[in-house]
């Protein structure tokens, strides 16, 4: 077998962004009979990369991206979101979804739920969930971390209920940004792009309903590294190009291989690569810098995820066929 | 607490193996590897444990040997149980 380096993650970016461009015409104008392309742009390289790749297959004109800060948004990101769209000159439209949010109650429901926890939580606390590994990484639990208005952070486990609870009133932040979406997509006969990489879509790193849902998904067959190439080849600013990628979800700032993935990402997209290409966990673990043993719970963490997130990628199952609906109608 | 494999097999039954083989489960089975819990299922089911048992399970203590089959549960909850008096 050859080395299990970076090199075998290699593409031609220019050859992909072609690819990928006649692909979503044929898509979006030819099955989807849709007019355009609506693109929500956090300022990361995932939803970046989507819409450089749709101003490049449609033109700017027939690009719609959205900007969607709510109450605890990073006013980085947003800044990096409007410095993509205006380098590519596609219309925007700013959407200030704090209000709907509290509204519909997802900041005080997350909070009631993590004071059950820590009864102090309250107005100008921060909190996130990390992931915790038992060693050798045989199972996996959530701490949550909450950091007091003077600096001092806490770690306590959660609780089932609890976990659960702060999880389902968080998502409410990628199902409103997808409601506001197809607001848009609607009123414009336009089609909603889905920006997940091939990590979050194998992995299921998504909201069911939320940021899972789309209608065409340009990036979900590229690993976060490959994504990060045609980034740079698209001369996307500096500041998406060498951004850490965050999940934008939590107050306290939050990697995703701390919520989520078993390895940093780059090794967790080695890895993922490996899996798919046949690589036997001990012998892809030399080039992961992982002993054995964690390999092999690598291997068994990415077939447990996609066991527990294919509820996720399930559409609404029937009781019987329904003929005459559908893609084969 | 020598009750506690009947309970906790029965939680297991009422909340992982809905529709799934609920016989098939044998005592020493491991519910990783036969993916009766994913990790949503595996902090439900240490949850449920510290609630209905009053024991307070540390993080150290959430390893397979103690927490993977319904045998390694009652043994450790009778260790635990014994540590406490």
């Amino acid at each position: 077998m050859p080395a299990l380096t970076s090199a075998v993650l290699d593409i031609d970016c220019a050859d992909e962004v072609e690819r990928i461009a006649i692909r979503l015409r044929e898509i979006v104008g030819t099955k989807l009979r849709r007019r355009g392309v609506v693109v929500a742009v956090s300022g990361g390289v995932d939803s970046s990369v989507c819409a450089a790749l749709a101003a490049h297959a449609f033109g700017a004109e027939r690009v719609l991206a959205l900007l969607m800060p709510e109450r605890e948004s990073a006013p980085e990101a947003t800044a990096l979101g409007l410095e993509v769209v205006t380098q590519l000159g596609v219309p925007h439209a700013v959407e200030q979804l704090g209000p709907t949010l509290e509204a519909i109650g997802c900041y005080e429901r997350r909070d009631a739920a993590i004071r059950r926890v820590v009864p102090e939580y309250g107005s100008g606390w921060k909190s996130k969930i990390v992931i915790v590994r038992t060693s050798g990484m045989a199972l996996s639990y959530f701490h949550l971390v909450v950091q007091s208005p003077t600096g001092k952070q806490r770690e306590v486990r959660l609780p089932a209920p609890e976990y659960l609870e702060v999880v389902a009133a968080t998502s409410f932040k990628q199902r409103i940004r997808k409601t506001m979406e197809y607001f848009h997509a609607d009123r414009l006969h336009y089609a909603v792009l889905g920006t997940p990489n091939r990590l979050e879509y194998d992995q299921g790193f998504f909201v069911k309903n939320g940021d899972g849902a789309a209608d065409v998904k340009p990036i979900a067959h590229l690993y976060k590294t490959q994504v990060y190439a045609i980034a740079r080849h698209l001369g996307l600013p500096r500041g998406v190009c060498d951004a850490q990628p965050t999940t934008g979800t939590y107050t306290l700032a939050q990697g995703q291989d701390e919520s989520y993935f078993s390895l940093p990402l780059h090794r967790m997209d080695l890895a993922l690569w490996a899996r798919n290409h046949g690589w036997e966990a001990a012998a892809a673990a030399e080039y992961l810098g992982l002993t054995s043993a964690e390999a092999t719970a690598v291997w068994a963490d990415i077939d447990a995820k996609r066991r527990a997130t294919a509820y996720l990628h399930a559409r609404p199952a029937l009781i019987a066929p329904v003929d005459g609906v559908g893609d084969e109608a | 607490m020598t009750d506690a494999k009947p309970l906790v097999r029965a939680f297991i039954l009422d909340n992982f193996l809905m529709g799934g083989d609920r016989e098939g489960l044998s005592d020493h089975d491991s519910l990783l590897g036969r993916r009766v819990l994913d990790s949503t299922g595996f902090i439900e089911l240490v949850t449920y444990l510290e609630r209905t048992f009053g024991v307070r399970i540390e993080d150290h203590e959430m390893v397979p040997e103690n927490l993977d089959s319904l045998d390694n549960i009652e043994a450790f909850l009778a260790r635990k149980r014994v540590s406490r008096t």
